[in-house]
């Protein structure tokens, strides 16, 4: 089975690295809403929550992240839009 | 008895020993009707990442409890009633932290004083632009289209898919 044959749309082809969850493994981060540092990296330059597709990161953990960085929006800690 | 983490947002124009002594009345609440309060922690006045009521900038206060939850229903309700007080949210915690929390770890390296205050809130935009680290995520982008269409193809080959196969659809492609 050739990956090239699946990625009809792709012009190079493209060697799939698995990506990991960042929020799992030995010292993984903890997800905190307070931890605004942290959850700035999954937002988008829109103010968005960045997919799990983009970010890798688990479904459990992205729930868990989605949460934190919707409290940390209403305490006015991370933004709802950003232009 | 449960614990909880409360965070409150105080308006900009209330004096940081007002922030204090609001914390202070909320704790004596909690302790007269059988909790604790562990750890308070004053965060400073922070930008606010969008307006609330009109402010641009507002204190925050976050205090650890150990209490019944009728004094943490009590101690919300005093706080819905206070014009002060912007927002509040207590969250239900497993354990409470007893360090610092992570807004203190990282406001350790920005906070200098009152008049930081404005530069800090510049170098958190700048922060941001340069997080995007939205490299990685246009990257990423384009492997969105992959996936797409792959599901019905091969799913399977997908993980087991060794590398040396690439270099023969690259003669193939163009």
């Amino acid at each position: 089975m050739s990956m090239g044959g699946g990625g009809g749309g792709a012009r190079r082809p493209f060697v799939r690295r698995r990506k990991s969850c960042p929020f799992s493994g030995a010292n993984a981060p903890k997800i905190d809403y307070k931890d605004i540092r942290l959850l700035g990296r999954f937002i988008s330059e829109r103010g968005k929550i960045v997919p799990s597709r983009i970010s890798a990161v688990s479904t459990k953990k992205q729930r868990e992240l989605a949460n934190a960085i919707k409290r940390a929006r209403f305490l006015g800690l991370l933004p709802y839009v950003l232009r | 008895m449960p614990l909880y983490e409360t965070v409150f947002v105080v308006r900009q124009d209330v004096a940081q020993t007002q922030v204090e002594a609001l914390s202070t009345q909320f704790s004596d609440l909690i302790a007269g009707m059988g909790g604790q309060v562990p750890k308070k922690e004053y965060w400073g006045l922070r930008q606010l990442a969008y307006r609330m009521k009109k402010n641009r900038k507002a204190h925050y206060m976050l205090m650890n409890i150990d209490s019944p939850p009728a004094a943490v229903k009590e101690m919300e309700r005093t706080m819905s009633i206070n014009e002060d007080i912007l927002r509040y949210l207590t969250v239900r915690v497993d354990e409470l932290e007893a360090q610092p929390s992570a807004m203190m770890r990282k406001s350790d390296r920005e906070e200098r004083g009152d008049r930081g205050d404005r530069r800090r809130g510049d170098r958190e935009f700048r922060g941001d632009r340069e997080h995007r680290g939205d490299r990685e995520h246009r990257g990423d982008r384009g492997d969105r289209g992959d996936r797409g269409e792959r599901p019905r193809f091969g799913r399977d080959a997908a993980p087991a898919a060794p590398a040396p196969e690439s270099s023969e659809v690259e003669g193939g492609t163009p």
